[in-house]
């Protein structure tokens, strides 16, 4: 309960913050984005953050789950050690090769947060479904296949809702990245609330990069909220109190 | 009806586990598959349903080579419970009871009517458990959840490795008097996988005992105990084989009716008279209604001026369905060294005498077996 008041109050804040900032009107010579502004620019910041989410999952998951197979056990670690590597990249110097290789604009910057979200979502879909006992794990595929399930079921229905709440704190946490690296994308010209951060930047002014800056963070904060309460809907009682009980040993 | 011929497994690490198995399971059969550790008995279970594929040989199902069918049709078709249980820790227990009624594409109605019928059967209640997950079941419950579950969508063969296995002596027990009593039925085939003789004895219809992978002896499960094959046989039953075949008798297999029933009112002397004449040491007293009340021993008597003053209230009675051996260790107990029979509203139905039970094992040494496998359950 205090978890959402804190949140609730945080929120707030920064949503009076972004209210305040837009109605200056202007700072100096330096006029503040009108309110249709921020509200696009809000728009296509979710819409970056929203494809190149997408992209992460289908791609993300599968590769996560392929380097726990037996046949991948070459590779995986490779695949596994780059996921874990790339993750501690700065993301500005992420965005910065990006955009020097790629070039500037959405594209690029939709392709470097795909590739940056990926990584919580290979590493978590790997390790989730590695960290299921292996006990518990033989006798429930052997009891899946025994009753007549195909491999593409068990895998399904048995192997990856066993890991599902691990790979959705993944995507958790990349959704939650991402929202911020989607603002330093705005270097790359990627629209999106950066622009407005790095405009602030450029010419100096804290009350601009606060007017980006704020719903960036409420952005986080939202998303967050979401997709715990997501979370919390689809994991099983069953799960849950399985993985309590993994906790305390 | 299940049928292995000539069946050879050699993993691929050269581990000859199983070797020219042949064997029958007849329809409504319960042949266990025991042996040490390590034998090949989950090996030859597994081959039934292809969970591991044999080297060479056949096996049939109802005249069917199981090779020829698709193998997840053909394991959707025979019901299957591992020791481990392995319940699906996500699912509730409806859910986990509908596997295979769920991959079968049975209506939503029907699955929920199934599952309920089935913790029904497996004495759980369905409002209480329906909802459930696996987690939050005691671990006997989990097993009988499994049994349900191997029971989903009614297949007519069941394959079964220990079913019983991780659980307290005593909840075991019951479990297996339970599954018992549902057995006589619904009547399946059941290959049940087992390394506790005891088990085997008290559960098989049949008994093929094996050793390093070669089926040794396959007979039922008194031939087993009174006829070994060799030495192997013969040590594995125990040296207490004799006694071991009390399991394969309930007390009301074998009781008989009390020599004198005795009432409340009666007098005294005469019930003297009656017990002088026929050389009785003891006899059953009743009330009207034939409620087994005591004891009457005949050097009491001689004082007595009614029967319920001299009465010796039994310690310990026993129910119909008793194991033998189990009875026997209460008649330790009691005081007359005899043990009651009554039902569960306290009906007098029979008695049982060491003299009665000295016949018996005298019966099986001597191999005569005629007088064996009384009624399973
Ligand atoms: N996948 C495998 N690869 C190689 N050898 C195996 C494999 N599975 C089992 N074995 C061997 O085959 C033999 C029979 O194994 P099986 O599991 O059938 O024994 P079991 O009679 O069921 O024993 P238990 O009572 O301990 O369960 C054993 O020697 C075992 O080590
Ligand atoms: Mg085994």
């Amino acid at each position: 309960m205090r978890k959402y008041i804190i949140l609730g109050l945080l929120l707030g804040i920064l949503l009076g913050l972004t209210i305040w900032m837009t109605s200056l009107g202007s700072v100096g010579i330096f006029k503040m984005a009108p309110p249709m502004k921020v509200l696009s620019a809000t728009v296509r910041h979710l819409q970056i953050v929203e494809a190149a989410e997408l992209l992460a999952i289908t791609i993300g998951i599968p590769i996560g789950f392929l380097s726990t197979r037996r046949a991948c056990r070459f590779i995986s670690p490779v695949l596994i050690g780059t996921a874990n590597v790339g993750q501690t990249v700065p993301t500005l110097a992420f965005i910065g090769i990006a955009g020097a290789v790629l070039g500037m604009g959405y594209k690029a910057a939709v392709i470097a947060l795909l590739v940056y979200a990926m990584l919580p979502i290979i590493r978590n879909t790997y390790a989730g479904i590695r960290s299921v006992d292996p006990a518990l794990k033989a006798a429930v595929k052997e009891a899946a296949r025994g009753m007549g399930m195909s491999m593409l079921q068990v895998t399904a229905k048995v192997e990856m809702r066993l890991a599902m709440p691990i790979i959705l704190a993944g995507i958790r946490t990349s959704m939650v990245v991402n929202v911020g690296t989607a603002a330093i994308a705005g270097m790359i010209g990627s629209g999106g609330l950066g622009e407005l951060i790095v405009t602030g930047i450029a010419v100096r002014v804290t009350q601009l990069i606060l007017q980006g800056a704020a719903p960036t963070a409420a952005l986080a904060i939202i998303l967050d909220a979401l997709i715990g309460g997501v979370e919390t809907w689809v994991t099983p009682r069953g799960l849950k109190a399985l993985k309590s009980a993994q906790w305390q040993q | 009806m299940i049928k292995l011929k000539y069946v050879i497994k050699i993993y691929p690490d050269g581990t000859e586990a199983v070797k020219d198995f042949s064997l029958e399971i007849k329809k409504g059969e319960l042949c266990i598959f025991l042996g040490p550790s390590g034998c090949g008995k989950t090996t030859s279970m597994k081959m039934i349903n292809r969970l591991i594929p044999m080297t060479s040989g056949k096996i049939y199902i109802d005249g069917v080579d199981v090779m020829k069918l698709n193998p997840n049709e053909l394991r959707r078709g025979i019901g299957y419970a591992i020791q481990n249980i392995g319940l699906f820790p996500h699912l509730t227990v409806e859910e986990n009871i509908t596997t295979v009624p769920m991959l079968k594409k049975w209506p939503k109605t029907r699955q929920r009517a199934r599952a309920e019928e089935l913790l029904k059967l497996v004495g759980m209640d369905p409002q209480t458990f329906l909802e459930r997950y696996p987690s939050e079941l005691s671990g006997g419950q989990q097993q009988r959840v499994g049994v349900a579950r191997c029971l989903g969508a009614d297949p007519p063969i069941l394959l079964m490795d220990e079913p019983f296995g991780a659980i307290d002596p005593i909840t075991r027990g019951k479990l297996q008097d339970e599954f018992l009593k549902i057995q006589s039925k619904i009547k399946k085939t059941i290959a049940f996988v087992t390394h506790d003789i005891n088990e085997a004895i008290k559960m098989g219809d049949k008994i093929a005992l094996m050793q390093e992978g070669k089926l040794v002896q396959f007979n039922d499960p008194a031939t087993l105990l009174n006829s070994p094959k060799n030495e192997f046989v013969r040590n594995f039953v125990g040296a207490d084989r004799v006694l071991k075949g009390l399991r394969l008798y309930r007390a009301r297999d074998i009781m008989q009716e009390p020599p004198l029933k005795v009432k409340v009112g009666d007098n005294p002397v005469k019930v003297r008279d009656r017990m002088k004449r026929d050389m009785l040491k003891w006899s059953m007293l009743v009330d009207g209604q034939n409620h087994f009340l005591g004891w009457i021993t005949y050097a009491d008597l001689e004082k007595a001026k009614s029967l319920r003053e001299i009465m010796v209230p039994p310690a310990v009675t026993t129910a119909p369905e008793t194991l033998l051996n189990e009875a026997m260790s209460m008649m330790f107990n009691s005081a007359i060294g005899n043990l009651a029979v009554i039902d569960d509203q306290e009906h007098l139905l029979g008695v049982l005498t060491f003299d009665i039970i000295r016949n018996i094992l005298g019966k099986e040494n001597s191999g005569n077996q005629k007088r064996f496998g009384g009624s399973k359950q």
